[in-house]
């Protein structure tokens, strides 16, 4: 008894069991689409447009990754994401670290810079910067897009290293000097220890973030600079094929993988 | 909790200056610059379609136009985005209420299942919704086959005997994009509340509800209210899913803002409709903060 959950026992019988199916039949809805890209990934489309059950087959797993614009955009949108995350990883965790650890004149005031382009829709800030762009005469092209995605990676790691590194015992640190730990030596065996988990899971974050950006992107992109969101939506008014549903699913079992690897790690640390 | 944490830190002198530069002037130079230009575009001219440069005139005119003749837009944004928030809040709390009082062991795996679909590309999931409510899609068969076309018609959801292209779908879409935003921080915020006080509400009131209505619920508040704006604020700018689950009818104002800046080269009034959006977003977001209370969260 004693080890149920309290807000739980706060509810009648009728309570728990209404909330349960509400709560099952949200599961259910976030994954109908999952299951849709799942099964049309296994479909044989009579047209241009993978839209219309038509018969099952394995050739559209057969090569998820063949030469094509899709294949092309896709690593395009790896290469932007793994620099924009390491970028803004860096970028991010300096702030969180020095909000976290030191004292000093106007926190609130970055923290509210901070928190400023999360509550800023994604259209206002691709079209913003898009004006700078233009009014300072820099053309379009990946390297814009790389700035726009550092942008808004890094408020989402400074605020993520934050809310991981904040409580940690950092007397930790003052102990290992006081053993004559020198200060490099106490930096790599004491405070990259107790930071590292925070920062990649901001990290991992902030990848998700960037290789799936549509809006901003849209606006900062050059003409010929085709990520996998740009190319997904310039294909879909003219063909859908069935190759994105393939994408799609292997990035998910690649993320799921992820997922369950870190958890493992996690666990195997604790 | 300040002293608190005012104890584990130390002054550095110039250190923590030296830390936060780099990523600081990146948010100075690229998001508050911007936002400058913005709103110098928003008053500018264009002396001609055809030719790009803009001559800055304090045309404020562009602003009442802009309003004058996209209100349609504006309001179907609000509309469509304050109802996603309203449906992620009347999924997403018992969602979250279900993980954090009985999860037990498997708590991890349920969030992480909230989690995976969001995985794929933003627009495959949204091409993917498409492709279920499409006319021959699974939803209408499996609706028309269980006869409940014509009560979804009735209710206003379906319109004859269409799902797609309809108020309910986009509202749906933008639902579904949105849901993990809402989820996550209802979880935090249940997670948080003290084992004692909800038995302690339950022995004062004698009643489940009353304990969960008194206690629980405003416990939880700040969680609905991040949630809240995380999920308004992009649905309020979003326009894929008006674009691919409705019709032009159903346009939103991000339509009309990526329309008029990249097809139709109109960067002032896109600069002046951007604008007023952020206005109103800011406003909206320090009344809502206001009445639930939770000034401190931002």
């Amino acid at each position: 008894m004693g080890r149920e959950r309290a807000p739980e026992a706060a509810l009648g019988r009728l309570g728990r069991w209404s909330l349960t199916s509400v709560a099952v039949a949200g599961f259910v809805f976030l994954f109908i689409p999952i299951a849709g890209i799942i099964a049309f990934s296994f479909n044989d489309p009579a047209g241009k447009f993978n839209i219309v059950w038509s018969g099952f087959t394995l050739d559209n797993w057969r090569d998820p990754f063949k030469p094509g614009p899709l294949t092309d955009a896709m690593f395009l949108s790896l290469r932007v994401a793994a620099i924009a995350s390491a970028v803004a990883t860096i970028l991010g965790s300096l702030i969180a670290i020095a909000l976290v650890r030191y004292r000093f004149r106007g926190g609130t005031l970055i923290n509210l810079m901070l928190v400023l382009p999360l509550t800023t829709p994604e259209i206002v800030m691709g079209s913003s910067l898009a004006t700078l762009f233009f009014d300072v005469g820099v053309d379009k092209s990946i390297q814009t897009v790389i700035i726009a995605h550092v942008l808004f990676c890094t408020s989402f790691v400074a605020l993520t290293v934050k809310a991981r590194i904040r409580g940690f015992d950092w007397s930790l640190e003052d102990a290992a000097m006081d053993l004559g730990a020198p200060p490099w030596r106490t930096f790599s065996r004491i405070t990259l220890p107790l930071i590292t988990p925070g920062i990649l899971a901001a990290a991992l974050l902030s990848f998700a973030l960037s290789i799936d950006d549509f809006i901003i992107t849209l606006f900062n992109a050059g003409p010929t600079d085709e990520t996998f969101p740009l190319r997904i939506y310039s294909a879909s008014k003219v063909e859908l094929p069935a190759q994105i549903d393939v994408l799609a699913a292997i990035i998910l079992l690649a993320s799921v993988a992820i997922l369950l690897v870190g958890t493992m790690f996690r666990r195997r640390q604790t | 909790m300040a002293g608190e944490e005012d104890q584990t830190r130390r002054s550095g002198g110039a250190v923590p200056y030296a830390l936060l530069s780099p990523g600081m002037l990146w948010l100075i130079l690229f998001f508050l610059v911007p936002l400058g230009t913005l709103f110098k575009t928003s008053l500018s001219t264009k002396p001609s379609r055809f030719i790009p440069e803009l001559s800055f005139s304090w045309r404020i005119a562009n602003y009442t136009d802009a309003l004058d003749k996209y209100s349609e837009q504006f309001i179907r944004s609000f509309v469509y985005a304050g109802a996603a928030t309203l449906l992620c809040i009347a999924i997403g709390y018992p969602v979250a209420y279900v993980i954090a009082t009985r999860g037990g062991r498997f708590k991890n795996v349920l969030l992480g299942l909230v989690v995976v679909p969001f995985f794929t590309s933003f627009l495959i999931r949204t091409l993917a919704w498409q492709n279920v409510l499409s006319d021959n899609g699974p939803a209408v068969g499996l609706l028309d086959h269980l006869h409940l076309m014509g009560l979804l018609d009735a209710l206003g959801v379906a319109v004859d005997g269409r799902l797609l292209a309809t108020h309910a779908a986009v509202i749906g879409g933008l639902t579904y994009n949105f849901l993990p935003f809402m989820i996550l921080p209802i979880y935090v915020s249940l997670e948080k509340i003290d084992l004692r006080l909800t038995e302690a509400a339950k022995d004062l009131y004698n009643n489940g509800w009353q304990a969960f209505r008194r206690v629980v619920l405003p416990l939880s508040m700040p969680g609905v209210f991040a949630g809240s704006l995380l999920t308004f604020i992009p649905a309020a700018g979003d326009f894929i899913n008006a674009q691919f689950l409705g019709s032009p009818r159903n346009s939103m104002i991000g339509s009309v803002v990526q329309n008029r800046f990249l097809e139709q080269g109109d960067t002032p009034t896109a600069a002046a409709l951007s604008f007023i959006l952020m206005a109103i977003i800011t406003a909206g977001t320090l009344i809502y903060a206001k009445v639930l209370g939770t000034d401190d969260l931002i």
